[in-house]
């Protein structure tokens, strides 16, 4: 019982930090991504000038930084658990997503577009009710 | 068009590289020490494996189609849409990691799919 239970904890912690690490990421690129301009303005001859708007961007740092802490976290969770499991299981990242583009960058999501995402989530628990092992340990 | 070879880009290169990170973890073994010096252990052995790598350098191509895609579309439609990249997964784990991939994780499988459909719809 010890070893399964201490199991579920440190695959939820991990889930956790993912959730939280992953959606402020992306809400920081996306900030920081916004004021560079569109990619799909950009020429060739401009991507050196573009790459360096990119990497003089606090904000793209900053959510580099969210996603490296997400990294250690999503690599260490899966040396126990299923690739399988924890992709879907971390997905609850989406709604965490969409709440911080609409209170945080006041984007306009529409009544599909949040549906879509509660559908996700139900998706997640459903996903979420497996054993998070199913190979054998090496 | 160029926002749906970026979205492309950052599911199939993304799904990619996780399974090739997913091979090197599985060969590291499981982590019981969460101590930082342990941690850093790990990553260290795991740069070692040469799916780490060949992972990394997908995540890497997908991260850039990320932060293109980024600069044309709200964060909201465009994280969301990535999550297709379960099905991928699914698949992934199933065939190249040999794991056993249940009816009820399918179904959830399924289910995200069609949420990705509506988010998709939703923006039009």
């Amino acid at each position: 019982m010890t070893s399964s239970t201490g199991l579920h904890i440190k695959t939820y912690c991990m889930l956790l930090i993912m959730v939280v690490f992953a959606p402020l990421g992306n809400v920081l690129l996306g900030k920081g991504m916004k004021n560079v301009g569109s990619a799909v303005s950009w020429a060739p001859s401009r991507l050196p000038h573009i790459i360096s708007l990119v990497f003089t961007s606090g904000y793209v740092w900053l959510g580099i930084a969210s996603l490296l802490t997400f990294f250690v976290a999503y690599m260490l969770i899966l040396s126990w658990a299923d690739f399988s499991y924890v992709q879907p299981a971390s997905s609850i990242a989406l709604l965490v997503v969409a709440l911080l583009g609409y209170f945080y960058l006041g984007e306009r999501i529409s009544p599909l577009h949040w549906t879509g995402i509660v559908v996700i989530c139900l998706g997640v628990f459903v996903v979420g009710n497996t054993p998070p092992r199913t190979t054998e340990v090496r | 068009m160029r926002e749906a070879l970026l979205l492309f880009l950052v599911v199939a290169s993304g799904t990619g590289g996780e399974i090739c990170v997913t091979r090197a973890m599985k060969h590291v073994g499981e982590v019981t020490d969460f101590r930082p010096l342990a941690v850093v252990r790990v990553i260290l052995r795991a740069m070692k494996v040469p799916w780490m790598w060949i992972g990394i350098s997908m995540m890497t191509l997908a991260f850039f189609s990320l932060l293109a895609v980024l600069s044309i579309e709200n964060v909201s439609f465009v994280v969301p849409v990535t999550a297709l990249n379960y099905a991928a997964g699914a698949l992934g784990g199933k065939f190249f990691l040999g794991e056993r991939v249940t009816p009820r994780r399918w179904a959830g499988v399924l289910i995200v799919c069609v949420g990705v459909t509506l988010v998709w719809l939703g923006k039009r």
